[in-house]
């Protein structure tokens, strides 16, 4: 039963990750992309748990903690990036 | 691997793969969300399934098939972690999304944010001609 969930599992993972990577390519503005790429490190994330889950190990935990922090630093600058970069021309 | 389907470790395992699937599920239903949704404030409404119930089914299987009761901590841990973290970046990008106006006004049923911008510009306006008419 694990091998076909980890079957399962690996292709929604993938097709998602597809979509995620799609929009990175395509999404008009800085912020969509900043977003699908905060979803494609979660895709990962998830991927990760389900190795740990089906292989019964726990190598990853400090690897999926990791990837959040950099989601969580990553939206956060980027986000910060943007506002002050459109602030000026309003102001000069 | 061919478990007695009346024992314990089978419906533990069955309860497992429910999770594992239905967590990879929240993943594309996210990726669906982003590559259909219209704007980046719905797309943000998609991109947070796999961020927190996703990762909350996932890190449940992990502990159903561990089999151990010291591992749960460390995953609530993780898990509280990424609830911390993940509605201050979506806090973020939305608010840089607004100013930015990445958004389409038409599909907003409530702008909550738009009478404090106007009531700050109004006193920067304010702040702005006092300020002149000091000077003349």
């Amino acid at each position: 039963m694990m091998q076909t969930v980890l079957v399962l599992t690996a292709v929604i993972f993938s097709l998602a990750a597809a979509g995620a990577i799609i929009r990175i390519a395509r999404g008009p503005s800085l912020l969509d992309r900043v977003l699908a790429a905060d979803v494609l490190l979660a895709i990962l994330g998830g991927a990760l748990c389900v190795d740990m889950a089906v292989n019964r190990h726990l190598n990853n935990l400090m690897l999926v903690v990791a990837i959040s922090i950099i989601g969580f630093i990553g939206s956060v600058t980027v986000a910060r990036f943007v506002a002050d970069r459109r602030e000026q021309p309003d102001e000069s | 691997m061919s478990p007695d389907p009346t024992g314990l470790d089978f419906w533990i395992d069955l309860f497992s793969a429910v999770f594992m699937v239905v967590g990879a599920v929240m993943s594309l239903g996210a990726a669906i969300g982003l590559l259909r949704f219209p704007d980046l404030l719905s797309r943000m409404h998609a991109a947070t399934k796999p961020q927190v119930l996703g990762l909350f089914l996932l890190l449940a299987a992990i502990g159903l098939q561990m089999r151990t009761w010291w591992v749960w901590p460390v995953l609530v841990v993780a898990w509280i972690f990424q609830l911390l973290t993940v509605p201050v970046s979506a806090h973020m990008v939305g608010r840089a999304g607004y100013r930015t106006k990445h958004l389409h006004r038409e599909l907003l049923t409530a702008d909550e944010l738009e009478a404090v911008v106007q009531k700050a510009a109004a006193k920067t306006a304010r702040e702005d001609s006092s300020g002149d008419g000091q000077l003349h």
